[in-house]
């Protein structure tokens, strides 16, 4: 059973119906003792880093969340602000993240964006720098849909596994070993998305 | 190459998907469902779902409906009519919405954006702006289904807007709509030149050609209704349809 992650924000329903319609189970919870029975974790998110990390501290998930990614390493899957979760730091708020990764989580340049608008609200194309269970290569361009004002920047170049370009390049998938992180929103992606879903339900690192 | 989201906006009342002018005068083309499983299968960028009489009609949006639609849609939702508190808004969100649309109520209570952006993020608050275009050629914003005028000039409830938390504003050309005569291009420039962020043009597109004008106007992106729903041949039947990508990179994102 996949357990989606609630703690409050993001749109869990969406993510639901994709990883139904990739023939996966999964279960919507905010409970500690859920979230310890997970096969596999799905950490989503939407909105202020801050107040993700707050939520995930006052709902008692940090412990949980630690114990099934890097001990047990159960797959887990971070979308968005899930995705930036991960980090060991964002400027959103100033605060500390799970720190599954070492990156931090920093404001799109605006010196650096032209006339580009942030929020990066759109689709864009990834670019992978490697391949991965969840990203085999294929012929097609592939394309997401974005929704956010803030990257991740990771220390090691290892760990980064897509960019995609908004006024630059910035990294949109990490990735180290059973954990991986996207920027941009699966669940919302057509059949681009639903193929990444159907790789995370199979996936076994 | 930079991609522009363009937008299908499909207007629904009484459970039927309606094609109206100036809100006025509704044709009939279908069934919400049927329509959203086209649309998917075109595989449009996003698709924005408005309710052109919950706010008149002073009626709840019909969660049972836009529960199935966004069931169904397997790209970004956006959900608009009738939501005047945040509960509500709270409530699309659990059925999978990812933004809401907020019109009428941004005049009556301003402090709804302010809340639902404090408590869901900037990114899943959009506020509509409905411009008219009167006789001597002065825009004029309006509300409840274009039945009340605010004092207030466009380009100005936009920063309001955009200060509250909007992530994004919808700029509806009421006098263009069905029009199918190009987008109102000197309100866009005015209204994205006012504001940080994005501004999604919407009201009179016949085509590509018409994105490519409200890009450049400073749009980024852009929303189209009767372009989408009927056939270009005539003007009468109905022909869902939405362009290919490939049409989209050569005719579009190649020229931006």
């Amino acid at each position: 059973m996949i357990v989606i992650v609630d703690y409050g924000l993001g749109n869990l329903a969406s993510i639901g119906n994709m990883i139904r319609k990739a023939g996966g189970k999964c279960l919507i919870s905010g409970d500690p003792d859920r979230i310890a029975g997970a096969e596999k974790i799905l950490l989503p998110g939407v909105g202020h880093f801050a107040a993700g990390m707050e939520h995930i501290h006052s709902k008692g998930l940090e412990a949980v969340l630690n114990d099934k990614a890097l001990k047990q390493q159960v797959p887990v899957l971070g979308i968005c602000l899930g995705m930036q979760l991960m980090a060991r730091h964002s400027s959103e708020g100033d605060v500390r993240g799970l720190g599954w990764f070492d990156a931090d989580v920093r404001h799109f340049r605006t010196e650096q964006m032209q006339s580009l608008k942030v929020p990066h609200m759109g689709w864009s194309d990834i670019h992978l720098a490697g391949t991965h269970a969840l990203f085999p290569a294929v012929e097609e361009q592939q394309r997401f849909y974005f929704v956010h004002s803030y990257h991740m920047v990771c220390d090691r170049e290892e760990d980064i596994l897509a960019s995609a370009e908004y006024g630059y390049r910035f990294t949109c998938a990490v990735s180290r070993d059973n954990t991986i992180g996207l920027q941009f929103h699966p669940e919302k992606s057509h059949r681009f998305g639903l193929e990444v879903m159907k790789r995370f339900v199979q996936w076994n690192p | 190459m930079r991609r522009i989201r363009i937008i299908p906006v499909l207007g629904i009342e009484g459970g039927q998907l309606v094609k109206t002018v100036d809100f006025k005068n509704p044709n009939y083309i279908g069934d919400p469902l049927n329509a959203i499983k086209i649309f998917n299968d075109k595989e449009v960028d996003e698709l924005t779902i408005v309710d052109i009489r919950a706010s008149k009609n002073k009626a709840e949006p019909n969660y049972r409906l836009i529960g199935e639609m966004a069931g169904e849609c397997f790209m970004p939702l956006a959900y608009g009519g009738g939501i005047n508190q945040a509960d509500q808004a709270r409530r699309l969100f659990d059925l999978g919405v990812e933004k809401v649309i907020i019109g009428s109520s941004f005049y009556t209570n301003p402090d709804i954006v302010s809340q639902l952006a404090v408590r869901y993020g900037a990114q899943s608050i959009v506020v509509c702006l409905d411009v008219d275009k009167g006789l001597i050629g002065k825009w004029k914003v309006k509300s409840v289904s274009g039945t009340r005028k605010q004092e207030q000039n466009p380009e100005a409830l936009a920063i309001r807007a955009a200060n509250a938390g909007a992530g994004e504003i919808v700029l509806h050309a009421i006098h263009k709509e069905g029009a199918m005569s190009g987008y109102d291009l000197p309100l866009i420039q005015l209204v994205s030149a006012a504001v940080g962020v994005p501004v999604v043009a919407l009201g009179g597109a016949r085509g590509i050609p018409d994105f490519l004008d409200a890009i450049q106007a400073g749009a980024s992106a852009v929303a189209a209704s009767s372009t989408f729903i009927y056939n270009r041949n005539n003007v009468r039947s109905i022909l869902i349809n939405y362009p290919t990508q490939k049409q989209l990179s050569e005719e579009l994102f190649n020229k931006i």
